[in-house]
């Protein structure tokens, strides 16, 4: 059998991670997303910048960066003896933190964008009707951004199954842990059990093909609606 | 005059790239597996002055390195960390017959940065640590070796949830050198020159020896720099590099 624990757990796991990554991106992503649609600091470009870097950067760098951050003599550390841990590398919690870094800008960047074309005209409008500023942001500006949401928290979800060398750097490769797909795929390669990796490659390949076809789904129809 | 031109341009390049090879020195292409990083470097220099060719090094985990040669990686000599895959490399047609030998034995030590951690196999048995790294089982031998040791000791099945695996046995040293492993099996040369820390050299019938061949590959069977490169692999000189590290060296050769 291609599909057996083996090749399952990982799949699991991926999901899992992904799931709680792209909740808490779009937690913490709304409101930077709509600070950086609105705000006229002029610093924000800068913070922006500082969102994206992801983007540019080799996973090496935040791997990097994220081992030491993540270990004893780093915050992370200091974060996991509050439950009596040493290090949250190794950890899935680790692997969040990871993720929620690496896959911001893929949740932020359109939903930011959203916030922007969306113009003041409908907050006006709203305020003129007595809305509340947060009133109006849940029951105007959210609806209208849904296209924003919709491929943020697609991509987001996506770029972190996608996930691979942040993950081999800080992941220790524990099964059921933090042996994710990525991971699993390049151990079957580097061991020759080349049936298990095609078996889970080709599960990345049609995932992928069906997040893009799915986010230009959700860019034409919604971006029909709202116009 | 376009055509003439043009030839003269060619017969430049062809006189250029004819003298140019022999008159210059031959290099070479070598897969070494990971835990040889710092050995192989000086024997790659030692190598360049005695005899003027250059040996360019490419690291990883044995398995990743076989994996490559065998989808036509530009190697032409490997390195490994064990003596299964330049074998199999001959049987699968990608090594030449009878060039593999064994370069080095390696040592597999216990190791913390912290001076007051590793005291012996009771550090094992008493289990006092959260995680404990290892390199990768089924890709890199120190990795097996590690395992073979936890299960003779009787320590496998209580210590299996600590292990965190780095990808070869450069990351497993560096999971503990980073300090988020408070300590792990790494090869001896990897600490050959740290005065800090703690160290159990684990014994020799605690696990199969880590024999370490190499190979010439096909692809450098006719490369005059990667056939010297094997031989002087076997010298004294290198011998002395080797054992410097922290290997032993057959003694039979």
């Amino acid at each position: 059998m291609l599909f057996s624990a083996d090749t399952l757990v990982p799949i699991r796991l991926t999901l899992e991670l992904a799931l709680v990554t792209t909740v808490l991106l779009l937690i913490v992503g709304t409101p930077l997303a709509w600070w950086l649609a609105r705000s006229r600091a002029w610093w924000k470009e800068a913070a922006a910048s500082v969102v994206s870097l992801p983007l540019v950067l080799p996973p090496t760098v935040l791997g990097f960066y994220l081992l030491v951050a993540l270990g004893p003599n780093g915050p992370g550390g200091a974060l996991a003896s509050l439950w009596g841990a040493r290090t949250l590398a190794f950890t899935f919690e680790g692997l969040v933190i990871g993720s929620v870094l690496y896959s911001m800008p893929f949740v932020v960047q359109p939903i930011r964008n959203a916030f922007e074309a969306m113009g003041d005209r409908p907050l006006e409008v709203a305020a003129t009707l007595r809305a509340s500023p947060m009133k109006a942001f849940w029951t105007v500006a959210v609806p209208l951004a849904r296209p924003g949401f919709l491929t943020g928290a697609v991509l987001g979800f996506a770029h972190t199954v996608g996930e691979f060398g942040v993950v081999l750097m800080i992941g220790g490769n524990i099964p059921g842990e933090t042996k994710v797909l990525s991971v699993a795929i390049y151990d079957y390669v580097e061991t020759s059990r080349w049936s298990e990796a095609n078996a889970l490659a080709a599960v990345m390949v049609v995932f992928a093909f069906a997040v893009i076809l799915s986010v230009t789904a959700i860019g034409r129809r919604l971006g029909h609606i709202t116009e | 005059m376009k055509t003439s031109t043009l030839t003269m341009v060619a017969a430049g390049l062809a006189t250029a790239l004819s003298f140019g090879v022999p008159a210059q020195a031959a290099e070479t292409n070598v897969a070494v597996a990971a835990n040889f990083t710092e050995a192989v470097k000086e024997i790659a220099d030692a190598f360049a002055k005695s005899t003027g060719d250059t040996a360019k090094l490419s690291f990883g985990s044995s398995g990743q390195l076989y994996t490559q040669i065998t989808q036509g990686a530009p190697f032409q000599v490997f390195l490994s960390a064990d003596d299964v895959r330049p074998k199999k490399a001959i049987t699968e047609g990608f090594g030449v017959e009878g060039t593999d030998f064994t370069y080095a034995i390696g040592k597999l030590v216990l190791w913390s940065p912290d001076a007051e951690r590793v005291k012996g196999e009771e550090t094992l048995k008493s289990g006092g640590f959260d995680k404990i790294a290892i390199a990768n089982p089924t890709a890199a031998p120190y990795g097996a070796a590690a395992v073979e040791t936890m299960k003779k000791l009787g320590v496998y099945d209580a210590l299996k949830a600590k292990i965190v695996e780095g990808n070869n046995i450069s990351q497993a040293f560096q999971f503990v050198d980073s300090k988020n492993a408070e300590l792990g099996f790494v090869a001896l040369s990897q600490i050959a020159g740290r005065e800090d820390g703690s160290q159990w050299l684990v014994p020799q019938e605690d696990y199969t020896p880590i024999r370490q061949d190499a190979v010439l590959l096909k692809t450098g069977a006719d490369n005059e720099a990667a056939k010297a490169f094997i031989e002087f692999l076997k010298g004294p000189e290198a011998r002395k590099i080797i054992e410097k590290y922290g290997y032993a060296v057959d003694g039979a050769q």
